[in-house]
């Protein structure tokens, strides 16, 4: 497995980043900047693009699954455009402008808690643990919109074998990085920083949850989450925490951020369900990003319609109570 | 500065309409390049609800403007302004039950009755409808001294349309409040004028 390598010095660890920062402003006005506005008046380049195009990268070796094979893709532009990333900015196209000059790597994760071994292992290794597959999912954000997206992870059950978690382990809590200097929306205190997010331990061993670390094909990008973040295709899209520092195993169910930031609106277990409206919207149906001014919204399935996958995990349980 | 004569309002009158009209013109340009975003609906419906927002505060100022500075003319642009008001307010609406909902009758009825944000908005357009049907002059001429109190539902409509953005928010009530801390300043003035009035007039 290849995640194309540039250099092995990080410029952003030996420079501060004022200076390398201005560097790169001034070296995009004079040189680059011209050079790509040139290609853009010649419609070799869309305007946007350049910068961005800087950043992506292919990912290599992994396997293809029929996971979603037979789902029609959001766009890359979508999905790389509109997201939520408080870290970044609270605007959907923040996280994408905000999370340039963001370098996700060195990378490593803590794995702590209640493990045999606690202990902190790097992102490459990380990522060796299992082969990394494509899952094509369905996403649906609690605010009514979905996508369809070709996500590339591995499956965190692998993780949670290979962590050797003790008997007590009943929930999973994911801590993502909290890092003001890098992450200009985390300056703001409008979500109780760190971003934490929890399983109960049966959700994470499901086959369908994944941590990744890429989505079409390339390293995932910065305003997707990376370098490492959760997807758990048949709860809302917030459950995704982005760019995880710390996966805790526990005893007790962990305090979410987005359940600390409004109890009343947001659950633990954060089900896609049709049937219980979020207070100030309703969950009954969806936009899918990528149509046109004209395509209708579409019928919000149980389960984000992977009900045949996880419905027993909540056999008798009050979905409404547990929203 | 000496108010302007009739050729020169309507000159003025003119130019502001042209103005007015670039939000709208802006949308349809974008729209034929395709490049209204990842949700291009959602983006036409946030477009439109904050110009109809924006333009009612605008609306809203000229009778300040005049207790403050004591310069009346500009009132004679209110009722345009409130117009373009209601005509974004029209396109916000229409977005909504067009194209969001696709005249799926029974769900946007739900969706009004259930979600306070939609309930508040909603309100304040029905509040607004009498007061751009009543705009005329002759209706003004008709209604006489209960024209005034019938438009001043307007300042009911500005408090439901600010609430409406501020519920709809999630977590960052930035603008919002900066929309609401200017419908409370323009409030206000007319609120300690009247005040001053009836002191005198008691005096």
């Amino acid at each position: 497995m290849l995640i194309g390598k540039k250099s092995d010095i990080i410029p952003s660890e030996i420079t501060p980043q004022s200076v390398y920062e201005d560097r790169r402003q001034f070296i995009k006005a004079a040189g680059f900047g011209l050079l790509a506005t040139a290609a853009a008046g010649y419609g070799l380049l869309p305007g946007h693009a350049w910068a961005a195009a800087e950043q992506r990268r292919k990912l290599t070796g992994y396997n293809k699954t029929a996971y979603g094979a037979d789902e029609k893709l959001t766009p890359y532009d979508d999905v790389t455009s509109y997201n939520n990333y408080y870290e970044f900015g609270t605007s959907k196209s923040d996280p994408a402008e905000h999370s340039k000059l963001f370098k996700p790597t060195p990378w490593s994760v803590a794995i702590e808690g209640e493990v045999k071994n606690p202990r902190t292992v790097t992102l490459e290794d990380l990522l060796k643990i299992a082969p990394l597959e494509e899952r094509i999912y369905r996403m649906r954000c609690v605010e009514g919109w979905s996508m369809v997206i070709p996500w590339i992870g591995l499956p965190l059950a692998q993780l949670i074998k290979w962590a050797e978690p003790t008997a007590n382990a009943k929930f999973v809590e994911f801590v993502t990085l909290d890092d003001s200097l890098r992450m200009p929306g985390a300056r703001v205190p409008i979500l109780d920083w760190p971003y934490t997010e929890g399983l109960r331990m049966d959700e994470a061993m499901n086959p369908l949850t994944i941590l990744a670390a890429g989505l079409y094909g390339e390293v995932l990008p910065n305003q997707n989450g990376a370098p490492l973040r959760l997807v758990v295709p048949w709860k809302y899209g917030f459950k995704g925490a982005k760019a995880i520092v710390k996966i805790r195993f526990r005893e007790t169910m962990p305090q979410t951020t987005w359940v600390k930031a409004g109890p009343r609106e947001y659950g633990f277990y954060a089900n896609v369900n049709p049937t219980v409206d979020h207070p100030r919207w309703t969950q009954a149906s969806e936009r899918r990003i990528g149509g046109s001014v004209f395509s209708p919204r579409m019928k919000t399935q149980m389960f984000n319609g992977y009900a045949e996958q996880v419905a027993h995990l909540y056999t008798g349980m009050d979905l409404r109570k547990n929203f | 500065m000496l108010p302007p004569n009739r050729k020169q309002l309507g000159l003025i009158k003119a130019g502001l309409s042209l103005l007015a009209l670039v939000p709208l013109a802006r949308l349809i340009w974008l729209g034929m390049q395709d490049d209204l975003g990842a949700n291009p609906i959602e983006f036409i419906e946030r477009s439109t609800g904050t110009w109809a927002l924006a333009i009612l505060l605008i609306t809203l100022s000229f009778t300040p403007l005049r207790l403050l500075t004591g310069t009346a003319w500009p009132v004679q642009l209110r009722r345009m302004a409130g117009l373009f008001m209601f005509f974004y307010a029209c396109l916000h609406i229409t977005t909504y039950v067009w194209l969001d909902h696709w005249f799926d009758w029974q769900e946007i009825a739900k969706d009004i009755v259930k979600h306070p944000y939609v309930l508040v908005g909603f309100t304040a357009f029905v509040l607004s409808v009498p007061l751009a049907l009543t705009s005329s002059n002759a209706m003004i001429k008709r209604l006489r001294q209960h024209w005034k109190s019938l438009h001043r539902l307007v300042y009911l409509v500005a408090i439901f349309a600010v609430l409406h953005f501020w519920w709809l928010v999630k977590k960052d009530i930035t603008e919002p409040m900066l929309y609401a801390m200017v419908l409370a300043a323009l409030l206000s003035i007319r609120l300690i004028f009247s005040l001053r009035k009836r002191k005198g007039q008691g005096v």
